[in-house]
């Protein structure tokens, strides 16, 4: 494994220029000060109800999600180019998702393969010749990214179903601003307060024709029992539109409707947190009581718009995700500003042997895993869970992809023993309304706390960072 | 707003003003029963904290004797009993991430504040009685801090009103259980046996509706039973009186009734309630039996819990 990429620091002794001004205040700060800050954090998380839920953990069912203080920096250059790869890339997402359930010119021109698509899990015949609003499926993306070094940024998965985290780029920003307004006015930090007012008004361009002049948009939670509960009560209160559950909304005549005190009310655009198999057991699951019964017949008859649209799995499946590069010059003739992680497709014989020889090297995925479950680390997994892996991977290949275990950046962090580099990821977030593409400047930076760990997901022992865009 | 929230927010008040009066009964129960045997004649008062609860008959499923160790617990920190001030403060707390956008973040923080606070008590118990007197000390504080900052923070709008209704609505049918079980001790002289043992009874129902003080300032008497009767029935400047807790409720049914431009059956029975109130002496309800008139008023009161929620909250 390659020496992992330092944002901070330049080998030989070097500080890369947009983290001058935060080690110069770092040697004024004694480490007491910084403890009691995080500290401090820790409080006002905890008091705010900063938290999220770990299914299958009965002891302590609401955590906090472990903040770092220590602020994460990139230049405006840095931002700019990344900013176009995401606006590129997103682009392009949403213009495979509406080929894919209309014309199906890339499957023509076999790029990908159909059978990936059409014997996918995530791929909902439903949508088949649907039209949606305005052609946005992906109205809200979370676009995984890494650092392998100063160049590039790599792209390590497409959130393109409900991706969450936005709540604490927002609230890390509130706390930080609290806790070290001395550090914030020794830099230029691009504020990313007006998130919730793009978000709605991204949701309000994409609502139905038949929607009344004010569209109603209501956000809807599968509940408080939900793990990322807090981000959908804290993003409704922001956007000051109502939280609903499936049991508050009926559907009548095909239209969509909420319970009120005055009797039911019109909604026109529903960003919904719930996933696609619980959206309306008439159609998908029925045992699901998270649903609103008939909202897929409201749907079709288009006067209800969900953001995301149904059926975007399959442009962030893994498996689809190799393909990427060739989807963004398909639809776009142009290059990919963000690189792809290198992928072997276990489907395909050839990359299969690869993976089965070189096992104890490489990163091993399901297909259809997330947050950091069912994942073989192979340079840290002992033998027996290597061989267990390549059994599974012999029965049921086409379950799996694997990728070359990156270095991932390094940011500085504290521990125990002082601040200390640690690795880190990012995740911004793009908004596509009918006319428009925005990315606020930012995003959540989740940091491996552990040393050497590479796994960021909060739900196993990540925690995360604010991320600070330098407005040059 | 959405039905859902107006019923969470109209629980959630409930919640908080049950804790707070379960607070305040244990309170007072623990004062009278300190006192030697003499002064409160034989009645058990851990029975009565019991039944004015509302939850005697749950009790005794589980327990043998109304004793100090027993009810306290029952009362306080019970997983199993549905009405104990750990529930109330564990539903007041789920409630309230329900309906967090509804919440002003001063309400919120208090709830979640005593929420994270009281998670101690609950793991560890109260083993003193000091402990157990900042317990409930905290418990109170909780519901008026809960209370005041409704008060100066929450929008004047349909989601305040339905909150304060939940209040009033529990905080009646909490003063009308004290009455039900205590009526016994306010009857008028000639017809009640306690003779002065009853003082302390009666001191203790004051401090239960925190109107001890308040008693004196009204009357400028000595306690007497018929007047503390009035003063928890018909009095309307006492907050907690079932006339006032009358008066707000018609005034915020009255309120949400013009918001919406609708009155409905709630506000038509709700005023019939505060008329009957309003029209009624101490000596007429007397001579038609006061355990009868409370009863009746208990479930009047249900009822209108009752009618709220089908049109309101569901």
């Amino acid at each position: 494994m390659a020496v992992a990429f330092d944002e901070m620091n330049i080998p030989g002794g070097d500080l890369r220029p947009a983290y001058q001004e935060l080690a110069r205040w770092l040697k004024e700060t004694p480490p007491e000060a910084l403890e009691y800050r995080r500290q401090e954090a820790e409080l006002l998380f905890r008091r705010i109800g900063i938290t999220f839920a770990v299914y299958g953990d009965s002891e302590s069912t609401e955590r906090l999600i472990p903040f770092d203080v220590i602020p994460r920096i990139m230049s405006g250059k840095e931002w700019s180019l990344l900013e176009k790869g995401l606006k590129q890339r997103v682009r392009a997402l949403n213009m495979f998702l509406r080929d894919i359930y209309h014309g199906r010119d890339i499957l023509r021109a076999e790029i990908v393969p159909a059978d990936l698509i059409f014997q996918n899990p995530v791929f909902r015949p439903e949508m088949n010749g649907q039209q949606v609003p305005h052609d946005v499926y992906v109205h809200i993306a979370g676009i995984d990214i890494i650092r392998v070094d100063a160049e590039d940024f790599i792209v390590l998965e497409d959130n393109a179903r409900t991706p969450s985290g936005v709540s604490y780029m927002l609230e890390n920003r509130e706390i930080m601003m609290r806790l070290f307004p001395d550090l914030f006015a020794r830099h230029r930090v691009a504020p990313v307060e007006r998130y919730p007012d793009e978000l709605l008004s991204a949701l309000r361009s994409v609502a139905p024709q038949s929607a009344s002049g004010e569209p109603t948009v209501a956000l809807l939670t599968p509940g408080v029992y939900n793990s990322a509960y807090y981000e959908h009560s804290f993003l409704a209160d922001k956007l000051g539109i109502e939280l609903v559950e499936g049991r508050d909304l009926i559907v009548k005549n095909n239209e969509v409707f909420m319970r009120t005190t005055e009797g039911v009310k019109r909604v026109d655009v529903i960003y919904r947190r719930v996933d696609d198999d619980y959206l309306d057991p008439l159609t998908f699951r029925p045992d699901s009581a998270l649903g609103v019964p008939g909202l897929m017949s409201a749907y079709a008859a288009g006067n209800i718009t969900l953001a995301n649209a149904v059926g975007t799995g399959i442009a962030d499946d893994k498996a689809i995700y190799s393909y990427m590069p060739e989807i963004v010059k398909f639809y776009l003739g142009e290059e990919p500003i963000l690189k792809n992680v290198q992928t072997w497709r276990c489907r395909e014989p050839k990359d299969l042997a690869y993976v089965l020889d070189n096992l104890n090297e490489l990163v091993v995925k399901e297909v259809h895993g997330s947050g950091g479950y069912g994942m073989l680390i192979g340079p840290a997994a002992t033998k027996a869970t290597i061989e267990a892996f390549r059994e599974k991977l012999k029965r049921e290949p086409e379950g799996f992809i694997a990728q070359p275990t990156l270095a991932l950046s390094t940011c500085p962090t504290c521990t125990a023993s002082g601040l200390a580099p640690r690795h880190v990821d990012l995740r911004p977030f793009v908004l596509t309304g009918s006319k428009s593409t925005t990315i606020v400047p930012g995003g959540l930076t989740r940091v491996a706390l552990k040393e050497g760990s590479l796994v960021v997901n909060s739900s196993q022992g990540g925690g995360t960072k604010d991320t600070w865009i330098l407005d040059e | 707003m959405l039905s859902r929230t107006a019923e969470n927010l109209y629980w959630l008040a409930r919640y908080v003003e049950r804790a707070e009066y379960l607070a305040r009964t244990i309170d007072a129960t623990l004062r009278v029963t300190a006192l030697p045997a003499a002064y409160i004649g034989k009645t058990n008062e851990w029975d009565s904290a019991l039944l004015t609860a509302g939850v005697a008959a749950s009790f005794y499923q589980q327990y043998e004797e109304a004793n100090e160790h027993n009810v306290v617990d029952y009362l306080s920190f019970s997983a199993d009993n549905p009405s104990s001030i750990r529930n109330c403060i564990e539903a007041a707390r789920l409630n309230s991430r329900s309906v967090r956008t509804a919440l002003t973040s001063e309400m919120w923080d208090t709830i979640n504040s005593a929420w994270i606070e009281l998670q101690e008590v609950w793991s560890r118990g109260t083993s003193t009685r000091e402990d157990l007197a900042k317990f409930l000390r905290f418990v109170q504080e909780t519901s008026l801090r809960f209370d005041g900052s409704a008060y100066r923070t929450m929008l004047r709008n349909d989601a305040y009103w339905f909150s304060r209704m939940g209040l009033h609505l529990e905080r009646a049918d909490n003063t009308a259980r004290i009455l039900d079980v205590k009526y016994h001790v306010l009857l008028p002289e000639e017809e009640h046996v306690g003779g002065p043992l009853d003082f302390y009874q009666w001191t203790s129902i004051l401090r239960s509706v925190s109107a001890l003080t308040a008693y004196h300032w009204v009357y400028r008497e000595t306690l007497k039973p018929w007047l503390i009767a009035d003063l928890l029935i018909l009095n309307d400047t006492l907050p907690r009186s079932l006339a006032s807790c009358y008066g707000n409720l018609v005034r915020n049914l009255d309120q949400i009734g013009v918001a919406y431009g609708r009155q409905g059956p709630a506000q038509r029975h709700a005023r019939g309630i505060r008329n009957r109130l309003e029209h009624s002496n101490m000596n007429d309800i007397f001579q038609h039996g006061v355990h009868e008139f409370i009863q009746e008023f208990i479930s009047d009161n249900s009822r209108l819990g009752e009618i709220i929620t089908k049109q309101y909250l569901i």
